[in-house]
Order: C-alpha cells, then structure tokens, then sequence
C-alpha cells in the first residue's frame, strides 16, 4: 500500500487528508497524480498540475520519481511559511 | 536545535541559550509576527498548518546548508503551527557566530529558505472570512539569489 496525504488547501478543497492506494510496478507520482485527477470534476481540477507539489517519503520531489510499496506521498500547494 | 510547535517562545529566553559561549562575537536574531494587512484585507489572525515529520526534516536541511557556508556556532530555528491572533510571534531565527558578517547573511539565508522550503501553509482570517495565502514570488526570488550567490 502506499499512503497518500494532503495539505492545506488541498486538503480542505478534497474533504480528505489521507487515503491509502494500491501499489503497482513501475508507479510514479506523475502516475499517482493522474489516478487520483481521474475520480471526478472536483480532483480532476484540483489535481492539476499547475501550482501543485509532491513529496516522497517526506522529500520534495518531482513528477517522475518511482514510488514503492510503503512509501509516503504527498500533494501540496506552495509553501507559505515564516 | 529546532522546535515545531504550538506554544509560544520567549525571546530573551532564546537570546539567553544563543548567548552562552565566549568564542562567539555575534549573535543575530529574527522573528516573524502576524501583521495586520495583507492585499489590502484586514487581517484578525492565522491558521498555521504544516506538515509534521517533513517539517522537521527540511529545517534541519536548510541548517545544514548554512553550516556548509558560513562558520556557525549555534543555530535555532522555531516555528509555531495552530491558530495565532494579530501581533503573536510566529518564527524565530538566532544564530551565533565568531563573526558578525557570518551571523547577519546566515540568519538571512535561513529565514529566506524557510519561507520556500519548509512545508507550512498560512490561512489568513479575515473580515471577508479565511483565505488561504498562496506563495509570494518576490520570497522565490530572495531564496534564488542565495542560490545564485552561494553556487
């Protein structure tokens, strides 16, 4: 399994702050973002890639990183801290 | 040492841990407040979230890459989450430092790549209701000028 988590506007806007998905040989988080934009109008807009950023196992990253079984993904807006 | 939390800190308390070695010349320190306006909106407070575990880890980077660049002695990052009313502190930076130089440009350093790298997300409440803040590109720029300077 892998564990998908949202933050901030992300998380409010889906109603959700985590949900969990099946892993599968050759995911990446381009490949994740893509599934989770396909559950319907409201993901597919706000899954966008536009001002979207992912990390893995709590590490920035980018849209072509592998993801495995066990790992902790992320999406988030940009950061707006200090 | 850094410190996520909710409750807040107190300056001289923080002064008073930086201030304790002899070999250091300097100590700079910053802290950021919630203010009273932004975009033209009268600002009440704000909601601070962030993500635990990564936050920690991003800070304890950014510490790392200024101890790659200047001589530090000591370093202390604070950063609150959680709702905070108008005036309330939000972060503090102090820095210590054989050298004043070293001490002003890593204290500045660390309070630019917080802002655009450590994963916290402001929600301002306003009269108009709560609005999340979105990333501002002046702060993008000041953290790619350190990395222009830097590399």
């Amino acid at each position: 399994m892998i564990k998908i988590l949202f933050f901030a506007r992300l998380r409010e806007q889906l109603s959700t702050d985590s949900l969990t998905i099946a892993a599968r040989e050759n995911l990446t988080t381009e490949l994740i973002r893509q599934q989770l934009a396909e559950t319907d109008d409201v993901w597919n807009k706000i899954m966008s890639p536009d001002s979207l950023l992912v990390a893995v196992n709590q590490e920035i990253s980018d849209w072509y990183q592998q993801v495995n079984d066990g790992d902790e993904v992320a999406f988030f807006p940009p950061v707006t801290g200090g | 040492m850094i410190k996520v939390q909710k409750n807040d800190f107190v300056v001289a308390d923080e002064y008073l841990r930086l201030a304790g070695d002899n070999q250091d010349g300097a100590i700079v320190t910053f802290v950021g407040k919630v203010r009273d306006f932004n975009e033209g909106l009268d600002v009440q407070g704000l909601s601070l979230e962030h993500y635990p575990g990564m936050t920690e880890k991003v800070l304890s980077d950014i510490e790392n890459k200024a101890r790659e660049h200047w001589p530090l002695n000591k370093v202390t990052i604070i950063h609150r989450f959680g709702n905070l009313t108008l005036g309330e502190q939000i972060v503090f930076i102090g820095v210590t430092s054989p050298h004043r130089k070293a001490a002003f440009a890593a204290c500045e350093f660390l309070i630019d790549f917080l802002k655009t790298k450590a994963p916290f997300w402001k929600k301002e409440l306003t009269s108009d209701g709560s609005i999340w803040l979105d990333a501002k590109a002046s702060d993008n720029d000041a953290s790619q000028q350190w990395h222009n300077k830097l590399t």
